[in-house]
C-alpha cells in the first residue's frame, strides 16, 4: 500500500525490453490476468473506501444518483470527480468545468513517457488501457517496469475501475440508509493530496519544484482569489519553465 | 437538483478532456520524448502541481470559519502518514475522521 498511490517522478527512458511482450502466450494468460489481479489488490484497498466516499458525496450533493457511476465511467479520475461533484450541484458553467479537468488531468500528458502501452496489441484494448491510465496504473508500472503483459495490464486496469464504480454505487446505497448529511466527508479528497504530496516529495530533488508551487500558489491566493488553482497552476509551469531556461544555460556553462 | 441534460453534458466535457489528456501524447511520444523542456516538465511537475491541489483543497475546507480544523486534519492526516508506513488508507482515513468530528461535535 505504500507504493500504489505514490506519484513517482516519470523516469522518461524506462520503456520495456522486447522480453516483456509475452501476451502472445496462450498458456499463460490465466495466470497474467490473476497477476494483474493480484497487482491491483492493494491499490483497490484505498480505491474502493474512496469510491464510497464519492458515492456519499454524489448523494448529500444533490445529484442524482446515477451520476456517480456514469462520472466514473465518463471520466475514471478520482480526485477530479471529486471535485466535479461540487462544482456540478452547483450548475458551473461547462467552460469552468473544463478548464478544472484539463488543469487537474493535465499530469496525464506525461504518463505516456513510461507506461508500457507496447504491449497492448488490439486496438479496442489500447483505446481502454490509455482511457484507464489513472495515477495508480501509471504508478505500479512505473514502479515495477518489464514484468508487464498485454492481459496483465488490462486485468490491472479493469481491477482498478471495477473497485472505483463499484464503491461508488455502495457509496450511494449507504447515502439512502444515513439520517442526513454528515458534513466534512469531502475532506478525504484534501487528506489524499496530502498523502500524494508526501509521497511524491521523497528525496530532496522535489524542493525545489515544491517551493516553486507554494510560492505560485500563495501569489495567486493574494492576487487572485476567485480563480487561485488556474493562476496558481499556470504560474507554476511558467516557473519550472524559467528553471530549465536556467539550469540548460548553467549546463552550457559548465 | 441540475438538469438531466446538463449532467450529460458535464459528463460529455469531462471524458472528452480526459481521454485527450491521456490518449494524445502517445500518438506524439517520440517527438515529446526528444524535447528538453518536456523532460524538465516531466520530473518537475507533478509533485508542485500534487502540493497546489492538496494547498487548495485544504483551502476550500478551512473556508466558513474552519480553518484550524482543517490544518489539524491536515496534521494528523501527515502524522499518521509518516508514522504509520505510508499506507494510505490509514491516513486518509485518520485525517478525514478528524475533521468530520471536529466540524460536527465543536
Amino acid at each position: 500500500m505504500t507504493e500504489v498511490l505514490t506519484a513517482p517522478a516519470p523516469t522518461g527512458r524506462r520503456t520495456n525490453r522486447p522480453d516483456d511482450r509475452l501476451d502472445d502466450r496462450p498458456t499463460g494468460l490465466r495466470a497474467e490476468v490473476a497477476a494483474g489481479v493480484r497487482d491491483s489488490l492493494a491499490a483497490g484497498l484505498g480505491m474502493f473506501p474512496l469510491g464510497v466516499a464519492f458515492g456519499l458525496l454524489v448523494v448529500q450533493a444533490g445529484l442524482p444518483w446515477w451520476f456517480a457511476p456514469a462520472l466514473s465511467v465518463a471520466g475514471f479520475a478520482g480526485s477530479l470527480e471529486l471535485l466535479v461533484v461540487g462544482l456540478a450541484a452547483a450548475v458551473t458553467p461547462l467552460g469552468t468545468i473544463a478548464l478544472t479537468t484539463l488543469l487537474v488531468n493535465f499530469r496525464h500528458v506525461f504518463y505516456a513517457f513510461s507506461f508500457p502501452l507496447q504491449v497492448v496489441r488490439h486496438p479496442v484494448a489500447r483505446a481502454y488501457s490509455m482511457y484507464a491510465l489513472i495515477d495508480e496504473a501509471y504508478a505500479l508500472t512505473a514502479a515495477s517496469p518489464g514484468r508487464w503483459t498485454g492481459p496483465r495490464l488490462l486485468s490491472l486496469q479493469l481491477s482498478f475501475q471495477a473497485y472505483w464504480v463499484s464503491g461508488g454505487v455502495a457509496g450511494v446505497l449507504l447515502a439512502g440508509l444515513l439520517p442526513g448529511p454528515l458534513e466534512g466527508l469531502d475532506f478525504a479528497l484534501c487528506a489524499l493530496f496530502v498523502t500524494l504530496v508526501l509521497d511524491a516529495a521523497r528525496g530532496r530533488g522535489q524542493v525545489p519544484s515544491l517551493l516553486l508551487a507554494g510560492l505560485s500558489f500563495t501569489l495567486a491566493v493574494l492576487l487572485a482569489p476567485g480563480n487561485a488553482l488556474f493562476v496558481g497552476m499556470l504560474g507554476f509551469v511558467a516557473l519550472l519553465a524559467g528553471r530549465h531556461v536556467l539550469s540548460a544555460r548553467r549546463a552550457r556553462r559548465a | 437538483m441540475p438538469e438531466t441534460g446538463y449532467l450529460l453534458a458535464v459528463l460529455a466535457v469531462v471524458f472528452a478532456i480526459t481521454f485527450a489528456l491521456r490518449a494524445a501524447p502517445f500518438a506524439a511520444i517520440d517527438r515529446l520524448r526528444a524535447s528538453r523542456l518536456v523532460g524538465s516538465l516531466a520530473r518537475w511537475l507533478p509533485a508542485g502541481v500534487l502540493l497546489i491541489l492538496a494547498a487548495s483543497t485544504v483551502r476550500s475546507s478551512a473556508a466558513g470559519g474552519r480553518v484550524w480544523q482543517a490544518l489539524a486534519a491536515v496534521a494528523v492526516t501527515v502524522v499518521v502518514h509518516l508514522v504509520g508506513g505510508r499506507r494510505t488508507l490509514l491516513s486518509v482515513g485518520a485525517g478525514t475522521a478528524t475533521f468530520v468530528l471536529l466540524v460536527n461535535l465543536l
